[in-house]
């Protein structure tokens, strides 16, 4: 890979025949360059002559196939200009074909067999077929709309075909110059670019403002790749039937090659340009050598050894638990492979088997598995994952209505009755700190308050390893210890891989793993367990109330801190007590609890609790709020509301929105609040606006009091189904007690 | 009317109520052209009340910052009755110094974009989108539309010399039929639209017949000379420079009242041409072919903004492909050339150069009243006043007049956006 850089930007570029010189063109540069193994060395400069215009930059450049020393240029005035480099005087321009085109020229491009004929298209709906032995225009087309893009077809000596500005491409017949031959509707929007295979008949690529690049055969388009930005050129990998090369527009500055057949991620990208790329060109018949052209400046011979392969830097794991317990897991089955040690099965294979498939080949075979675990045999960790605890608390907790120090107790005793101490005690401290003062707490509540955190923690963890270890017993019946449990279950991994290596040598298309995989469900917490242990906050609050949520559920870390959380539970216990010494001490002097009150909700949080930060936010109100930050608080509630909608607690959610008293919280039950109703006549559905359709012709729902149309609230007899404006209706009941439009019934409302 | 365009026109009225509650005499003005219309109401709507990432007392209250760039009363006088109707902050209404700072900042961009667009430059995005309490780049991208459609539309309002409201302050005073001028502008369409093509007509530049005689010929002999690049340059900087220069404003023809004066900042800083910018240098003519709207901004503003660049992109081809192919009393006229003129002279105004042009034909084909017009509305649409109106092109039909200012209010919309648009593409990569 190398390059060179040149004094502006570059807008297009063209290879010779033979592939040795390149040509490059842009609005102050126009130049040849010889393409050496190192470097590109200037050859020509054919910026050169007395008054320098603006046929002397150009749009875009074409290299004669047959005819080396002749080259063509669009100029952005409008003129096609013709180079001859074999000219011996310094200017090189052969011939200036001017106002043939009223707008700009987008594209020249010299037919593939003649060296003679030469195609423009222009902004101005036309395309022109030059005679460079007459020097004049030989045939006109009309395509209606700005054309883009011109390509013949490589395969079919009169064919070619145009990218127009409106979304078309048109497959033109050079003999007939009246009418297309095809027309089809290839992108909403314009077509910036296209091209034919070169060994695949018929076989066409377009890309497109609308940010996709198509394939189609014939008439049905068989494979889309969307991409990140408008597409500004691409051109087909040669000797690789499925692989396209594409560049953007704008925003996006690399070279994409992509196989057609998996179009979410590109095969490989090359991203050492700077700017947009504004042009590709393949060294011929040679797939692993091209050159780029690009806004900054730049031309660059790639390399594809240099490419960069976006599919190996995805993540080839993803996994996600259901919030009733089951567990997702896809992985890519390379990964499984690729971690599968060189073992003795795999040398046993006959040799023939042994031949390992192209790459561009593997990037087409990945395939992925996708399992889903469910857990069986143990029905305290079926609980636990259920969240059953979550979807009680959240239909159960207070929040609002009664004075502070009752709802915190309902919610601590809400949280007793479903074994969680801690939250309980979270809810009484609350209600302690905010609600004491006032009631100028005995100090008997408060001792109980400061021995109970500790004995209460210790308790707790230790309860908590227990039950973590039954778990674990259950889960694993073969594995006696923590620590070998995850040995074994690596173990089994790997031998699994093997068995999978075996079955893909010997089929590779066939996939028959899905059936025999996995016969221990709780293998499935493997890969969680790694994500949070590093997530894992390491604050003793947070240590204390380990086991509370399920995605704490932590094994390996439980197995070798299990000494040092004992000790460290403890000391947060000792901690707890200091702090809360001086309130019983002397509750005179102020004590400022809250950074701690919010350290407390802010690991809480972090854990996965976000319900108990949320609910204690709601009712601590603006005791709180303004120590935190609002981002937190809005991504807690966003967070919360998510998972209320996961359980479809709407109401309850709903509940939540109106009292986070956020503004971006509350915005959520700003959306979609239109209700489209239909015609009362006719039925047709009102999408303009309730009270007229467009079908009758007519006002609905009008006011049989002042024949006005209603907007707002209708209120409506249900006996003779007249009704109209609320005030309207209650005035006319003050004096008459029959219908206003006079059908005689006496109207009831009540 | 005709009957045959006056369903579709009844159609558009109806949505153009169900949207505002109004029929305002802009739609009604509009209507001459219903097929913009339709484009017009729609782009309307989408970006003051559908799906966008700016609140909506937001995109009212940017609605007057920028109608009031050129003292626009009535568009401040109807955006701040919608403001106030989406639940704005009445405090808003006393002025610049009582809106939020995020408002405050987006100031400097405004004044910018309504006079000089070619001053905008990375720095300027570069600091609304960092700090605190920063505009997010999609927000902006909607501001930015915001600003340049209610720029635009200030110029289509004077210089069609739309009447106030019923409603508005002075939407029912009296005014003796002598005192044309000022910016109180009055409705020209009250009148009969053949009372001017009178005696008068005749001692204009030419009229129509001189102008259809020279687009013919223009068509002719198309393949005449050969133009060096210099000579087209001079060409393009002639047009710039001597793009009609407009008469020095007389100072008390506009005098802004104090309740439009509370959202102006900085009122000295007009519209300065493009030729006297200074330093040619540091700020080289936009290339049309380099920054276009149809490949680079409609993707930049889709991106960042969905579904604003289809609606623009349809307002701004309707606009510029419309025509009747009739010119005054004459039918099956081509018009294209008239038009392309004007479109690329408005252009050239802000710096933009379209290298496939030959500026010679801005000369040719537009008379120097029109161009003075064209030049006032688009930059100092405060100044027009209904002798302007009545003065170019005087046997024009009053839909034609009004189509020219349609183009007007297009093509200036579309130069403000694609500077900015480079302006926020530059700060994105």
């Amino acid at each position: 890979m190398h390059h060179t850089i040149l004094e502006g930007p570059l807008n297009c570029l063209a290879l010779n025949r033979d592939c040795s010189q390149v040509v490059v063109a842009g609005r102050n540069v126009f130049k040849i360059f010889s393409i050496e193994d190192q470097e590109f060395q200037e050859k020509v400069n054919l910026r050169v002559g007395r008054n320098i215009n603006l046929n002397y930059s150009a749009s875009d450049v074409a290299w004669n196939p047959i005819q080396d020393h002749l080259l063509a240029s669009a100029a952005t005035n409008g003129a096609v200009v013709v180079w001859d480099l074999n000219r011996v005087s310094r200017s090189k321009q052969e011939h200036v074909f001017n106002n043939v085109h009223k707008r700009f020229v987008n594209k020249v491009v010299f037919h593939v067999h003649e060296s003679d004929m030469l195609l423009s298209g222009s902004q101005d709906g036309y395309m022109k077929l030059f005679d460079l032995r007459k020097a004049d225009v030989s045939s006109s087309f009309h395509g209606r709309d700005g054309v883009k893009d011109i390509q013949y077809n490589p395969s079919h000596y009169f064919t070619f075909a145009a990218a127009l500005e409106n979304g078309n491409i048109q497959i033109w017949d050079m003999r007939n110059t009246s009418r297309w031959e095809r027309q089809f509707t290839a992108h909403n929007g314009p077509v910036f670019s296209l091209d034919w295979h070169t060994d695949e008949k018929m076989w066409i690529a377009t890309a497109g403002r609308d940010r996709m690049i198509k394939q189609q055969n014939r008439v049905r388009n068989t494979h889309t790749v969307q991409t990140i930005a408008s597409v500004a050129k691409i051109k087909w990998r040669p000797q690789r039937k499925f692989h396209i090369s594409s560049c953007s527009l704008l925003l996006d500055f690399s070279v994409n090659v992509w196989d057609i057949r998996r179009p979410y991620v590109p095969f490989a990208s090359f991203n050492e340009h700077k700017d947009c790329v504004t042009g590709i060109s393949w060294k011929q018949n040679n797939p692993h050598v091209f050159f780029s052209s690009s806004k900054d400046s730049t031309l660059y011979q790639h390399m594809f050894r240099d490419a960069t392969r976006p599919a190996n830097d995805a993540n080839p794991v993803g996994i996600s638990i259901s919030v009733h317990g089951s567990v997702a897991y896809a992985s890519s089955d390379k990964l499984n492979s690729s971690t599968t040690p060189r073992s003795n099965s795999y040398s046993r294979l006959p040799a023939v088997w042994k031949r390992t498939p192209e790459r561009s080949e593997q990037f087409m075979m990945v395939t992925s598995l996708l399992n889903e675990f469910e857990i069986i045999n143990s029905a305290e960790a079926v609980e636990d994952f259920c969240m059953s605890w979550f979807i009680r608390s959240a239909r159960e907790y207070k929040l609002s209505g009664r004075s502070m120090a009752e709802v915190c107790e309902h919610n601590a005793k809400l949280a007793d009755s479903m074994k969680r101490h801690q939250i309980a005690q979270t809810w009484r401290m609350l209600k302690l700190l905010y609600c004491g003062k006032s009631k100028k707490a005995p100090p008997s509540p408060v001792a109980t308050a400061i021995n109970n955190p500790k004995t209460e923690v210790t308790k707790d963890t230790d309860a908590e390893r227990t039950e973590k270890q039954e778990v674990k017993k259950e889960e694993k019946p073969d594995t006696s210890t923590v620590g070998h449990g995850i040995k074994n279950h690596s173990d089994f991994f790997f031998g699994d891989g093997d068995v999978d290596q075996a079955v893909y040598e010997y089929d590779s298309h066939r996939n028959m793993q899905d059936g025999q995989e996995w016969s221990l469900p709780s293998e499935a917490f493997q890969p969680r367990h790694e994500i949070k242990e590093t997530s894992q906050p390491l604050d003793p609050l947070s240590e204390n109330t380990k086991g509370e949520s399920p995605s704490s559920v932590n094994e390996s870390e439980l197995n070798s801190k299990r000494n040092e959380q004992v000790a460290l539970s403890a000391q947060s216990g000792i901690k707890q007590e200091i702090l809360l010494t001086p309130p019983f001490n002397s509750h005179l002097s102020p004590w400022h609890f809250t950074t701690l009150v919010r350290d407390m909700l802010q690991s809480y949080a972090e854990k996965g609790d976000v319900q108990t930060a949320v609910t204690a936010i709601i009712v601590l109100g603006d005791r709180i709020k303004p120590h935190l930050d609002e981002l937190h608080i809005e991504q807690w509630f966003m967070s919360y509301i998510d998972l209320l909608g996961r359980f479809e607690m709407w109401t309850r959610a709903t509940e939540i929105i109106r009292m986070s008293g956020h503004p971006a919280v509350g915005a959520l039950n700003q959306l979609s609040t239109t209700i489209h109703t239909h015609c009362s006549q006719c039925s047709k559905p009102l999408l303009r606006s309730g009270w007229l359709c467009d079908r009758c012709n007519g006002q609905l729902n009008v006011c049989s009091v002042c024949h006005l149309p209603v907007r707002g609230l209708y209120a409506w007899c249900q006996g003779c189904s007249h009704g109209g404006h609320l005030h309207h209706i209650r005035d006319w009941l003050k004096t008459y007690q029959h219908c206003p439009t006079g059908c005689g019934h006496l109207c009831e409302y009540t | 009317m005709d009957s045959c365009w006056c369903c579709p026109v009844q159609e558009l009225y109806v949505d153009a109520f169900l949207h505002n509650n109004r029929l305002e005499h802009m739609v009604q003005v509009m209507s001459f052209h219903p097929d913009y219309l339709a484009c017009f109401l729609k782009t309307q709507q989408y970006m003051l009340r559908c799906y966008g990432p700016l609140p909506y007392d937001y995109r009212h209250f940017i609605a007057i910052m920028a109608a009031a760039r050129h003292q626009c009363s009535y568009l401040i006088g109807i955006q701040t009755n919608e403001f106030l109707l989406q639940g704005g902050d009445e405090r808003w209404l006393k002025g610049l110094s009582h809106i939020p700072k995020k408002l405050q900042d987006l100031y400097e961009l405004n004044k910018i974009m309504a006079h000089r667009p070619w001053l905008i430059s990375r720095a300027h995005i570069e600091r609304l989108t960092q700090g605190n309490d920063n505009w997010s780049i999609a927000e902006l991208t909607h501001a930015v539309v915001l600003l340049a459609h209610f720029h635009s539309l200030a110029s289509f309002v004077y210089g069609c010399g739309i009447n106030a409201e019923l409603d508005q302050s002075d939407g029912h005073s009296f005014e003796s039929p002598g005192n044309g001028g000022g910016n109180s502008g009055k409705s020209p369409l009250s009148r009969s639209p053949h009372s001017l093509t009178g005696s008068s007509a005749h001692e204009m530049e030419g009229g129509i017949e001189v102008l259809m005689e020279k687009m013919r010929r223009l068509t002719e002999e198309a393949a005449a000379e050969e133009v060096t690049q210099e000579e087209l340059l001079k060409r393009f900087e002639r047009v710039e420079t001597l793009s009609a220069e407009l008469p020095a404003a007389s100072k008390q023809a506009f005098s802004p009242k104090e309740d439009i004066l509370c959202y102006v900042d900085d009122a000295e800083f007009t519209y300065q041409d493009f030729a006297k910018r200074g330093q040619p240098t540091e700020l080289p003519t936009f290339r049309a072919q380099d920054y276009s709207w149809e490949d680079h901004g409609f993707s930049l503003a889709n991106r960042l903004y969905p579904d604003i660049g289809t609606y623009l992109d349809d307002k701004f081809n309707t606009a510029y492909n419309l025509t009747y192919f009739t010119m005054g009393d004459n039918t099956d006229v081509d018009t294209s050339s008239f038009r392309r003129s004007i479109w690329n002279y408005i252009h050239c105004m802000f710096g933009i150069r379209h290298d496939d042009y030959d500026y010679c034909e801005v000369n040719q084909l537009l008379e120097r009243n029109l161009k003075a017009y064209v030049k006032t509305v688009t930059c100092f649409p405060e100044r027009v006043t209904r002798r302007d109106y009545d003065s170019f092109m005087r046997e024009f039909k009053h839909s034609e007049k009004v189509h020219v200012n349609l183009m007007v209010l297009e093509a200036r919309m579309q130069a403000e956006l694609l500077y900015a648009l480079r302006a926020i593409n530059r700060y994105m990569t």
